[in-house]
């Protein structure tokens, strides 16, 4: 089957077994291997991606279900050269070890953030229940997210009372 | 420990981590070889059965096909060895049967490989898979290690009577320690499970073998934690194949935790298909695969009574083991059990009689193998489980009864090391210290305080002590070498300055999560006086690293890194000459610091950059000296290191539901010298939830007729973010006396700790509501727990 996707901003064109999974589309057709294979069951979330702007498990997704939609894996987070303030802040918090589960934490956090800016710990840990870590025992995975959320709430335009505030 | 510019002791950001965060990483599964083929295994649904006919026809008709190979083409081969010979007690050698690449007549574990399907894709492999039919007849099988070793028991392997691999002892002779158990006034026995735990590296197992037939060579890409092994134990013992033709490369792994240092029929058996059908062959498990055939930890039934003197001093242990080790020998079993168990089993405590009985066996189960802290997990369960429960039972607090017990503090400089009553010599250590700490942490006198108010609340709280030991730094040869080791535990390390004074490092540990990409950076820029960007750190390829025993027991800086500070002395010294031969100086009145060559007392310097470019740009140079400053060194340590440590578990338990939660975990970690703190806190806290994974969550379960009944990850919980509180660490610093770095190791700690302080605080928590429960089967969840609050 013909399949139209836009992956990290570039458009492709290809033909594809109904069966392929999106993850191996990636990884062996797009060779985008950031996106990893924990356990295929959609369970583990190494696979996680975005699907138009959402996060989701590649593993359990045909290629054929992600026609027509944008596809953001872990090479295209960095915007302009810019890394996401996540893969800075995993750096600076140690929140990472072998790096395999890495890229679909990430991922996760990310759409996560979009919606909650400001997670408490507890939120953090809820919301990454689905991404395994067998490394790092997750304490470091929550403190990457915690410093992630700061930086980005610093670097939103400051608001009218903020700005008034800075200037008393 | 001196540090000329400070990196040594600083958490540096990690290197390594600029691939992984921007999805750059190189796992083995990312790689596809021109002409690549995808292999599928056909593996037995049942544990024990006879083979019969292996109708291979349809499938090799199938699209895409290229081979499929059953065990009579691979039976001329050997099968996969074991490292570590143990002997019966009688001092007969343990019983070996052959683990084959593919089963041959029989199989005797679910998963075991009947074949392997080669095919143009991972899809065309799998369906062909399905494809072969193979008929069974299914025999009884034996799941549980002490049912395996009774009368009629159904036989793994016919020549292992009784399913015994080995009987084996350690420690003072039985009837002396039985004396000394007699004369006590108070003696906790305990019986219990360290059940069977799936490692779980979220990477699953992966290879990718190829062979070039132009130069002979083969080259094999492995989820290996000790590439350099893989190849010594796959071309010399295997596949007879000369071991200069074969490259084997551990790239980017996606953690090991133990269950990636083994050599698996699967790594041999695609180099061997990748020769026949002259193509690359790949193969990566998916997680079924994974839990059924990556090599289990632990799983011990054992007996232990600890004795003790009216004022609470321990007069005699006696435990009696009997230690599961599957269907087949994988590569370090057979130590795991016996000498990284039962060495450990004085643990903090001047016990003077001890004596350790192991029965290992044949089951119809997945090989057990090390897995993280491998041995001194269970030896630390068993004992640190026995002074709770003995404080309890005698009625002395247990933290006091610990105090009452330790080794007193010795540096193993000043004082000698402490040597046990089960052969080992402690290097140093302050016990006394790391738990004194701990109970500061906990606030102690105010917890029994709040454990009171709690059950007038509807809560259990409960506290639960730790204090650990464990033998890292593995290994002195000779020592493991009287063990019964089959291979040295040495470490290379090579140091090669470039001309312009950057430096490459090479070692023959490998990094699969430790970071030794940025440490062993860090030791080799402070050594230098030069920057950290400066050295660049290269493993796991056999083509580049000279020779190494990769990363396991917790060795990697203890040994490997002390292989790269000989090389460092090294390129020291020759530089001093060079420098000398410079400044018209002769070399033993020159000094380094700070990435300068001085001659002492004057302003006479040269940089270390300078000297670099001299050696390989030898145009004004000392007659007797060869150009280049380049070395490689071999390391084999004195004796092992012994980090140690104290643990505290807070448990909060719901009186009426059981509801049980971890609230708190203190861990105090003594691993010597820190070179970064950062990665260390690292290991700790993915060691500790290990541990407490064991003691609440996981657990491998096989039924009765051998089915692993919770091989996925619906079936089998894995700690996830949501069940963790905040780990509170500390550190104690007591440097190892035999090592260059004065480090002990710090990758096993957080596991071997963890587990016991969590099973004592759900103890003490039912003992405070009046429920005298003296064992809860891990993992203990809190049906458990209520169902013991019913019957207690
Ligand atoms: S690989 Fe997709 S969730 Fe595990
Ligand atoms: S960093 Fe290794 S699994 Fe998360």
């Amino acid at each position: 089957m013909q399949i139209h996707v836009k992956v990290n901003g570039v458009e492709y064109k290809h033909d594809v077994e109904p069966r392929l999974l999106l993850v191996h589309y990636l990884r062996d057709v797009l060779r985008l291997t950031g996106t990893h294979i924990g356990c295929e069951t959609s369970i583990c979330g190494a696979c996680t991606v975005h699907v138009n702007g959402k996060a989701a498990k590649s593993c359990t997704l045909f290629a054929v279900q992600a026609d027509n939609c944008e596809i953001t894996t872990i090479e295209g987070l960095a915007q302009n050269g810019e890394l996401h303030p996540l893969q800075t802040s995993f750096k600076e918090m140690h929140g990472l070890q072998c790096g395999f589960c890495t890229p679909g934490v990430i991922m996760t956090a990310a759409d996560y953030l979009k919606q909650n800016p400001h997670p408490t710990e507890e939120e953090i840990r809820t919301a990454l229940e689905g991404n395994f870590c067998r490394c790092t025992g997750y304490q470091n995975i929550v403190k990457s997210v915690q410093l992630a959320a700061e930086k980005m709430s610093e670097s939103k335009p400051v608001t009218k009372e903020k700005k008034e505030e800075v200037v008393v | 420990m001196s540090t000329t510019n400070g990196l040594i002791g600083k958490s540096v950001k990690r290197v390594e981590d600029n691939r992984f965060i921007t999805g750059k990483g190189n796992y083995t599964d990312d790689i596809i070889l021109p002409g690549q083929t995808y292999a599928a295994f056909v593996r037995t649904p049942y544990a024990h059965a006879k083979i019969g006919s292996i109708d291979t026809a349809a499938a090799l008709a199938m699209p895409g096909v290229v081979a499929i190979y059953t065990g009579a083409d691979v039976a001329a081969i050997n099968g996969v060895p074991c490292g570590w010979q143990v002997n019966f007690k009688n001092g007969d050698t343990m019983k070996e049967p052959k683990h084959p690449l593919l089963a041959v007549g029989k199989v005797r574990y679910t998963g075991e490989a009947v074949a392997i399907v080669i095919a143009g894709t991972r899809e065309q492999a799998c369906d062909a898979a399905e494809a072969v039919q193979v008929e069974y007849e299914e025999l009884p099988v034996v799941v549980n290690a002490a049912e395996a070793v009774k009368p009629g028991a159904p036989q793994v392997h016919d020549e292992a009577p009784n399913n015994m691999c080995y009987d084996w002892e350690l420690g003072n002779p039985k009837a002396e320690v039985d004396q000394a158990m007699a004369t006590a006034a108070h003696v906790t026995m305990l019986e219990f499970v360290n059940q069977r735990m799936i490692p779980n590296a979220i990477e699953p197992r992966s290879y990718n073998a190829s062979y070039d037939a132009a130069n002979g060579r083969y080259t094999l890409y492995t989820s290996t934690q000790n590439p350099h092994l893989i190849r010594l134990l796959m071309s010399a013992f295997v596949l007879g194949i000369p071991e200069h033709k074969v490259r084997v490369v551990g790239p980017d792994v996606g953690g090991g935790f133990g269950s990636k240092i083994f050599h698996y029929t699967e790594e041999a058996l695609l180099t061997w298909a990748s020769h026949k059908i002259n193509r690359p062959v790949k193969w990566t498990a998916d997680r079924r695969e994974s839990f059924l055939t990556d090599a289990h930890g632990r799983d011990h039934i054992t007996k232990a009574e600890m004795g003790f003197d009216k004022e609470g001093k321990a007069v005699a242990l006696r435990v009696k083991t009997f230690a599961n080790l599957g269907a087949y020998l994988s590569t370090f079993s057979t130590c795991v059990p016996t000498y990284l168990h039962g060495t450990l089993l004085q643990g903090l405590y001047t016990t003077p009689k001890i004596n350790v009985d192991v029965t290992a066996v044949f089951t119809n189960t997945t090989p057990v193998d090390a897995y993280r802290g491998a041995g001194r997990p269970e030896a630390t369960y068993l004992l640190e489980r026995l002074m709770d429960l003995a404080a309890h039972e005698m009625g002395i607090d247990p933290a006091a009864l610990r105090f009452k017990n330790f080794i007193p503090p010795f540096d193993g400089v000043n004082q000698p090391g402490y040597q046990t009553q089960v052969a080992l010599q402690y290097d140093s250590g302050n016990y006394e210290g790391v738990l004194k700490k701990g109970l500061e942490m906990l606030g102690y006198e105010d917890f029994r305080k709040r454990q009171k108010e709690a059950a007038q609340n509807g809560k259990l709280l409960g506290v639960g002590f730790s204090t650990y030991i464990e033998a890292c730094g593995i290994a002195p040869s000779a020592v493991v070498g009287a063990l019964g080791a089959r291979a040295g535990l040495y470490e290379v390390g090579q140091v090669r300055v470039q001309p312009t004074g950057k430096v490459s490092v090479f070692t023959g540990t490998h990094s699969h999560g430790q970071g030794h990409e940025t440490t062993f950076a860090q030791v080799v820029a402070d050594k230098l006086g030069i920057a950290f960007e400066d050295v660049e750190v290269i493993h796991g390829d056999s083509d580049s690293v000279a020779f190494g025993m990769g990363t396991c027991g917790s060795r990697s800086i203890a040994v490997g890194g002390s292989a790269i500070m000989k090389s460092v002395e090294k390129i020291i010294e020759k530089g001093k000459k060079i420098a000398a031969h410079k400044l018209e100086a002769n070399a033993e009145d020159l000094e380094f610091a700070g990435g300068r060559f001085t001659v002492k007392g004057t302003n006479k310097s040269v940089s270390f950059a300078d000297v670099a470019l001299t050696a390989y740009v030898p145009h004004v140079y000392p007659k007797d000296l060869e150009p280049g400053l380049d070395f490689s060194s071999f390391y084999d340590p004195a004796n092992f290191t012994y980090p140690f440590g104290c643990h505290i578990a807070v448990v909060e338990v719901d009186k009426e539901t059981g509801t049980l939660a971890l609230r708190r975990f203190i861990a105090v970690d003594d691993v010597g010298n820190v070179i970064n703190p950062m990665i260390v806190e690292g290991q700790i806290h993915g060691g500790v939830v290990q541990g407490v994974g064991q003691a609440l969550f996981e657990g491998a379960e096989y039924d009765e007729n051998g089915q692993l009944t919770n091989g996925t990850y619906m079936d089998y919980c894995m700690p996830r973010a949501d069940n963790l509180p905040m780990i509170e660490t500390a550190g104690q610093v007591t440097p190892c006396p035999h090592n260059p770095l004065g480090v002990k190791g710090a990758g096993e700690a957080g596991t071997i700790g963890s587990t016991p302080a969590v099973v004592n605080a759900v103890i003490d928590a039912l003992w405070s509501g009046g429920h005298i429960v003296k064992d809860l089967r891990m993992p203990i969840t809190s049906e458990k727990v209520w169902r013991a609050m019913q019957t207690a």
